[in-house]
């Protein structure tokens, strides 16, 4: 097997709210694979965005090592470039164009000729041509998303992280952007973890499903979810992991409450 | 079964599908507005009215009264207005007030800039800010004036002094005020970029708080403009030119009252400008074409 891209060994994060020391997740491991498209799964308070955090670099592990690339993760970094679920993302004063071009010239990647060259490039990529002198403001939820994997995809990163980004759109959007997410994976086969908390999305989007358990958050299972796509969702087999996975994280509540 | 009859169902009825033809007898989806509803849509259309139906009213008031000493009609204080321009320097005597303003509110704002990037980037600086601005925030400029004539004497810089004063506070409680606003998706999202310091400030921290800081600017100027005018009742900015406020003294130590008048009157035109004018078209630049702003 090839070397890891992205290695995730005993994990703890913790972080402190005014009363309380709270572990968001505990020794974590994981490992992902180039043009993987790699999911963290659980219900709320298993620490997946926390973990997402820490390995976009905004987070660090009180114990464990996140390693990119065989070197440690220490600081935010446009090579882990983020997707949110908030619109609010998208910096308002810039339109769609200076959006997607701020981090390739902030981050010193390109001059601004180039930077403008590829921000078209991948507006295209998302079918938002029409819009790119618009702010975004101006722009429905679905279409702020795009701007916002846009702006990610062009920095070309190390690895994609994705935290939730389809959570707030509604239910027929979230499905399109769900296709056209696998779409531009089939293109670029780019690496990608996509945090979540519905199975069925889980399924769709990843190529790997890590299962978490609550409180503190820690690794239940590691499922293969390659062969599943929208394609497949009501079929047998696409039933039958949505049940073992449904079933994982309900035995959780039941022993808790128990 | 028995209570069928009690429950309500919805009928039943057949299911149909259809195929929609394209639209095409439907007509215009966008009518462009009348002449007359797009004019009363300018806000500045609608201001001006309210100007109009204002001065009408004082016109009629004044000539009512019939007490040019008192309170003279609208008339007599725009013939006062156009005579002190003409003949009595009053657009020389603004241009003082304005000068000196913008020196204090310069100073003022780079100072204000100064302490709020102190204060965002050190929990003493964050300290230092609160506990400032909870102190001379509520203290009148004005108030220092007596202190800045025994130290800076009788001129300029005594002007400057609580002109920096009267805008320093204001616009960096509100310019601190939109800092810690900032959501931290955002903030977030400037970190991502690799942007920390300086940078991360400027690229991301001021535009973000950008309509707090305008908010800021624009109370600033409302406060140093009302400070400088009754700084200069007290005294002229030096002996031969003084600004709008001596102007006032002076006409009122004579009795001329629509000269009063007419420069009160100068006093509220440069507000209304430095307003709906300068503020406006910054506005219409950044927040508003942002959509951070209605």
């Amino acid at each position: 097997m090839a070397e890891p891209l992205l290695n995730v060994a005993g994990v703890t994060l913790q972080y402190k709210t005014p009363e309380h020391l709270v572990t968001a997740t505990y020794r974590v491991d994981f490992q992902v694979f180039p043009s993987d498209r790699f999911v963290l799964l659980g219900p709320s308070g298993c620490g997946k965005s926390s973990l997402l955090k820490s390995v976009g670099g905004f987070l660090k592990p009180v114990e464990g090592e996140i390693r990119l690339s065989g070197s440690e993760v220490e600081r935010p970094g446009p090579d882990r470039m983020m997707v949110f679920q908030e619109f609010d993302q998208l910096p308002p004063w810039k339109t769609v164009k200076e959006n997607v071009m701020f981090p390739l010239t902030a981050s010193g990647k390109l001059g601004r000729r180039e930077a403008e060259e590829r921000a078209r490039a991948y507006i295209a990529k998302v079918g938002l041509e029409r819009f790119a002198d618009v702010h975004p403001h101006m722009l429905s939820g679905g279409m702020k998303q795009r701007v916002a994997i846009a702006r990610a995809l062009a920095m070309e990163p190390a690895i994609l992280l994705m935290d939730e980004p389809f959570a707030a759109l509604d239910a027929l959007t979230r499905r399109k952007m769900q296709e056209e997410l696998l779409y531009l994976w089939e293109e670029a086969r780019f690496t990608v973890l996509f945090v979540t908390h519905s199975i069925e999305e889980a399924i769709i989007v990843g190529s790997r499903i890590l299962v978490m358990s609550p409180h503190p958050g820690r690794v239940k299972a590691e499922l293969d979810a390659d062969a599943f796509d929208h394609r497949a969702v009501g079929g047998e087999a696409f039933q039958r992991l949505q049940t073992r996975i449904h079933n994982m994280l309900f035995a959780d509540r039941v022993e808790s409450h128990g | 079964m028995a209570d069928d009859t009690a429950k309500p169902a919805p009928p039943k009825r057949p299911e149909f599908e259809r195929t929609l033809p394209p639209l095409g007898a439907v007509g215009d989806v966008a009518r462009p507005l009348s002449g007359f509803e797009r004019l009363i849509n300018l806000t500045s259309t609608r201001r001006i009215l309210i100007v109009l139906v204002l001065a009408a009213a004082w016109q009629a008031y004044g000539a009512w009264l019939s007490n040019p000493l008192i309170f003279p009609p609208f008339a007599s204080v725009i013939d006062a207005l156009w005579d002190s321009i003409a003949r009595r320097g009053l657009l020389w005597r603004a241009w003082a007030s304005i000068a000196v303003l913008a020196k204090g509110y310069l100073i003022g704002v780079v100072l204000a800039l100064a302490i709020t990037a102190l204060a965002v980037s050190t929990r003493v600086g964050s300290d230092l800010l609160s506990t400032l601005t909870a102190m001379f925030n509520p203290l009148p400029a004005i108030a220092l004036l007596p202190i800045a004539l025994l130290w800076f004497g009788l001129g300029e810089t005594s002007l400057v002094f609580v002109l920096v004063h009267s805008v320093l506070w204001p616009l960096a409680l509100n310019t601190h005020a939109g800092f810690t606003a900032v959501t931290d998706t955002l903030r977030m999202a400037g970190r991502n970029y690799g942007l920390s310091g300086i940078r991360y400030v400027a690229l991301i921290l001021i535009p973000a708080a950008f309509p707090s800081i305008l908010a800021g600017l624009k109370i600033a100027w409302a406060f140093a403009w009302r400070t400088l005018i009754a700084a200069e009742l007290v005294f002229g900015v030096s002996s031969r030119s003084g600004g709008l406020g001596w102007f006032i003294f002076e006409n009122r130590n004579e009795l001329n009252i629509p000269e009063v008048f007419a420069g009160l009157v100068m006093v509220i035109l440069i507000g209304l400008a430095m307003e709906g004018v300068v503020f406006r078209a910054i506005e219409a630049r950044t927040v508003r074409r942002w959509g951070m702003q209605r």
